[in-house]
């Protein structure tokens, strides 16, 4: 009796477990690799709607971004096959695209209207006219400030601002007493941190990485004027230990009312006016300053986007999910449950003549922020590279990480700025010469 | 009067001892009581220490957002795995090198923990390359593997300086009664090794569980153990200490109180022949 | 004792382990000699062809090298000193009678379960963040301005962080040690009327030699490969870059697999030196 029940348990089991293979079978399955930040973790939430509408079953692979691109950059110069969509960023895109890494998404449906991507953001991710990655969200850099502060202080912040005007507005929003300093910048180190944020300012100084021979660029005068305004404002009103802020901690002192002003990533607009944020009423926006008499604004221009791997098994599906990721119906999702201001920006220019989301205090300058960055003329003087923020190169990242630790180390006080220019320069000449450049 | 010493010193020890253990211990501390606040809470000036609503809130998100179980799962098949494979590879080796020693036993033993010098970063490509032409890439099999290659050596180590523990005597004596060399190994050497033995494992299964390189870079997503899930809330945007701190809390949870429950297991046989 | 036919079985029994780890160490090794003689440079076409010794020459003379070493030395001298001191400490403190021992004991050994990752991100999210940490609260509690941990003193956050992951472990292998010290001979010294001191120096310490020879020699294998604790922290910069994080930063940051695997060549050299100036040590503590 005792083993008739176990039999019949037993084939009950199997039969279950063989459906579930057969069932597993007839729906694909998609791994995604991606990075923590809130509009991704918010897109998880609707993939049960892709789901049910494709029968393409989603794997997420979430993960911190500077493992993110340790991981994916494993994965796909060894072409180990493990993604079938990766998140990557401008810098990325353009370099492995030319590497024929990336399935080109040339063959998008009519529906989904490529045309209507941000031209800049398209752009960025595409090589030679081929479009290699859709962007799921966009960003430029900008000014954001206490409107309460700025009243208190009897100023007004221009639409566009300059260095100067930032540094008496730090000056007279600076208030010790109660916890407020008067401006919050990046320094940590890191090119896609720090590093990003010093380049372009070093950008709105008239400054450049490389010059048209490769040469860097770090023994010029623009360079250290850059630097130095930059520390100096920092020392005299930003927050302590600024040089290991990057954007998740300048994120959370703007929010909890610890700045008066912050310059940074324009997707930062619908944190610091959502919920977590103590001071979301009181949020005022201002394209990124530039110096005196200097044409070139500290404009950044970055996408994170959806590509997928050459070699993937699942390449249709996978393009299936980067359409509807990316796509206006997805937009409209999220406007749907979560409102105008938590859709992914940036994007596409649709979003953009959306009546509803021109009511979101920062669209505007969100798109004028992006359509003041472009990437094939990021300096006052010519530069041999593309990219604003970045040198798209692949030797950038690696030496833009050392260069920014060289940097951080100047902002904590630990050398001299002349020397950490004068190492950024041994450390840029030197790793371009082992790549060939000089 | 003596006894009276005695007890205000014994007050004292308790009293120093307490106030360092709890001092160590703060950090796990702190931890696991933010993972019951709301974000807001955890970065409150002054910190509140459980003066707060106390909220399920992190839990609910972390278990919503990451597939917990499944990341415990391949920590539990990894660490488990690994240390039992280890183990049967180790116990024969280092029972001959307890028993049966030559000039070179201690030379052999000095090289195998050498090998675990090898920088892991510097061999990220080589192994990679490796695992995609054999397959193992994202594999739990390919995880046990490595996971079991790194801490062999460790494992050979500590059961060697447990084994030489055993007096030689009473193993002559069994083979004078006769004993062949498997009733040897069964019927006296596995009793009297079995506190080494399984702090051995405890301590494997501790290694293995908190390793995080080739577990996180190695894996995606069917073999991904809990040090990917960690990876997934270490710095997002916005406020995270609470949502850190409940993952955090979700990840050490299981090994901390596998490590308190046998504690006294491991600290006896913990000793890698410090004691003679 | 040992007879002949015991000697050959116990090669064949250690024949697997021996197997296994001369693979684990060979394979890898010899990919990565041969990395390390070629222009490999993934994001560039991949394997461009041999270079002789050039990976060598640029890594060894690339600035970031010696203090890289002198990095790494630092961690593993700092850590290895603050956990067998503060472990000899504790330990002897333990053996001591007292309310709640095992409570006590648990508290103490609890952080070597945490993960390395997690710790870290403990450490610099919640203790020595400064503004929202810990730290900064005592701080300004007394008055004080906060310290930027992790800019300003990284070297020090970096080897405390480690040494509190560390200590549980040479306190727990102390004690043991220390439980075995023969009662009667400390009886005997303190009737001697020997001062704590003496009993301490002569008594104690001899009888912890091979315990502490034990906790330098695997403390060490771990520390020189110490990865996570860095990457979360401060990911190399202030001064915090260590020879395996170099090497990480060659490997994946700039994508340069020759020069990141000449870099291990280093690593290897640097960590058998350490070795076998250690077993030097080991071989004698541990034979007598």
């Amino acid at each position: 009796m005792h083993l008739k029940n176990a039999l019949r348990a037993a084939s009950a089991l199997t039969l279950v477990a063989a459906t579930g293979a057969i069932a597993a079978g007839h729906s694909p399955t998609i791994t995604i690799a991606t990075v923590n930040n809130g509009d991704m973790i918010r897109m998880q939430g609707y993939t049960d709607q892709f789901t049910a509408e494709t029968g393409i079953n989603v794997e997420w692979v979430t993960l911190e971004e500077n493992v993110l691109r340790q991981r994916v950059t494993t994965d796909i110069t060894t072409r180990g096959g493990q993604f079938d969509i990766m998140t990557i960023g401008m810098y990325e895109t353009p370099i492995w695209g030319s590497n024929g890494w990336l399935v080109p998404l040339d063959d998008l449906s009519a529906e989904y209207d490529v045309d209507d991507i941000l031209p800049a953001m398209r752009n960025g991710l595409s090589h030679d006219g081929t479009l290699y990655a859709a962007p799921f969200y966009g960003e430029s850099s900008m000014v954001m400030y206490r409107t309460d502060l700025m009243e208190k202080a009897g100023l007004e912040m221009p639409v566009a601002p300059t260095w100067q005007f930032i540094r008496e507005a730090a000056a007279a929003m600076d208030d010790p007493a109660n916890d407020i300093n008067g401006i919050c910048l990046r320094g940590k180190a890191g090119w896609g941190e720090g590093g990003a944020f010093i380049t372009v300012t070093g950008n709105s100084f008239g400054a450049r990485w490389f010059d048209e021979g490769w040469n860097a660029q770090f023994d010029q005068p623009e360079w250290a004027d850059a630097l130095n305004f930059y520390v100096n404002l920092m020392n005299d009103y930003g927050p302590e230990g600024y040089a290991t802020n990057g954007f998740n901690e300048n994120l959370s002192l703007f929010n909890q009312g610890k700045c008066g002003m912050w310059i940074d990533a324009t997707v930062a607009a619908s944190f610091v006016t959502g919920d977590d944020s103590t001071v979301a009423d009181h949020v005022g926006f201002a394209l990124a300053p530039n110096a005196e008499g200097i044409e070139k604004r500290a404009n950044w221009l970055w996408a994170w986007a959806l590509a997928i791997p050459a070699g993937t098994q699942q390449e249709a599906e996978a393009k299936q999910f980067i359409e509807w990721a990316t796509s206006k119906d997805y937009i409209e999702l999220v406007a749907a449950n979560e409102g105008w201001a938590n859709v992914p920006p940036g994007a596409r220019t649709s979003l953009y003549e959306t009546p509803e989301y021109q009511d979101v205090p920062f669209a505007q300058m969100t798109l004028d922020s992006i359509n003041a960055a472009d990437p094939t003329d990021p300096t006052v003087d010519p530069v041999p590279y593309v990219g604003i923020q970045f040198v798209a190169i692949p030797e950038f990242a690696g030496i833009a990480t050392e260069v920014s630790q060289e940097f951080s180390a100047a902002y904590a006080g630990q050398q001299s700025i002349e020397e950490a220019l004068e190492k950024a320069q041994a450390i840029t000449n030197e790793a371009m010469e082992a790549a060939g450049y000089r | 009067m003596a006894r009276a010493v005695t007890s205000r010193r014994k007050l004292i020890n308790t009293g120093i001892a307490w106030a360092i253990g709890l001092l160590i211990f703060f950090p796990i501390l702190w931890t696991i009581l933010t993972s019951f606040k709301t974000e807001a809470q955890a970065i409150a000036s002054p910190p509140l220490f459980i003066n707060f609503d106390w909220t399920l809130e992190n839990y609910g998100v972390v278990m919503e957002r990451s597939n917990y179980a499944r990341f415990l799962w391949n920590s539990i098949i990894i660490a488990g795995g690994s240390t039992i494979l280890g183990l049967i590879i180790a116990v024969p080796a280092a029972w001959s090198m307890a028993f049966v020693p030559s000039k070179r036993t201690k030379d052999i033993l000095l090289w195998m923990l050498s090998t675990k010098m090898l920088p892991a970063v510097g061999v990220l490509y080589p192994i990679y390359l490796l695992f995609i032409q054999l397959g193992l890439l994202d594999s739990r099999a390919g995880l046990v593997i490595v996971m079991m290659l790194i801490n062999l050596p460790i494992i050979i180590w500590m059961l060697y300086t447990y084994f030489r523990e055993i007096p030689g005597e009473i193993l002559e004596a069994a083979r004078m009664d006769g004993a062949t060399l498997k009733e040897e190994l069964i019927y006296i050497l596995t009793p009297m090794a079995i506190p080494g033995i399984a702090s051995t494992m405890l301590l494997n299964f501790i290694l293995a569980w908190n390793e995080a390189f080739w577990t996180l870079n190695l894996t995606a997503v069917d073999a991904a153990p809990l040090t990917a899930f960690i990876a997934s809330y270490s710095s997002p945007e916005g406020l995270f200490f609470a949502k850190l701190s409940a993952a955090s809390t979700m990840a050490i949870a299981p090994i901390l109180i596998l490590g308190w429950f046998s504690q006294k297991q491991l600290v006896r046989g913990l000793t890698f022949g410090a004691v003679k | 004792m040992a007879t002949k036919a015991s000697r050959s079985a116990a090669r064949v029994m250690m024949a697997p382990a021996v197997i296994l780890l001369l693979g684990w160490m060979l394979v890898p090794l010899m990919m990565t000699l041969w990395f390390s003689f070629r222009t490999y440079l993934p994001l560039r076409g991949g394997d461009l062809g041999w270079t002789g010794f050039d990976n060598y020459v640029r890594f060894v003379t690339s600035s970031a090298f010696w203090p890289a070493v002198q990095t790494t030395l630092i961690i593993v001298l700092s850590v290895l000193v603050i956990t067998v001191v503060l472990g000899i400490f504790l330990a002897m403190l333990l053996d001591q009678p007292m309310w709640g021992q095992g409570i006590v004991r648990i508290l103490v050994i609890a952080p070597f379960f945490v993960m390395p990752t997690v710790s870290a991100l403990v450490w610099k999210n919640m203790f020595m963040d400064p503004v929202n940490g810990i730290f900064s609260h005592i701080w300004r509690f007394f008055g004080a301005d906060p310290v930027s941990w992790l800019s300003d003193a990284a070297m020090p956050s970096i080897i405390m962080i480690v040494s509190w992951q560390w200590l549980p472990f040479a306190t727990l292998i102390l004690l043991t040690a220390i439980q075995s010290l023969d009662s009667e001979q400390l009886e005997a010294a303190e009737m001697d009327g020997a001062p704590k001191v003496q009993r301490f120096f002569y008594i104690i310490l001899p009888h912890l030699a091979r315990a502490i020879t034990i906790v330098i020699l695997i403390q060490t294998i771990f520390l020189l490969a110490i990865f996570a604790e860095i990457f979360v922290t401060t990911g190399g910069a202030f001064g915090t870059r260590t020879l395996s994080y170099l090497i990480f930063q060659r490997v994946l940051e700039s994508q340069n697999i020759g020069l990141g695997s000449a870099g291990g060549v280093y690593a290897i050299i640097l960590a058998n030196i350490v070795a076998i100036f250690l077993m030097r040590i080991v071989g004698k503590n541990l034979d007598n």
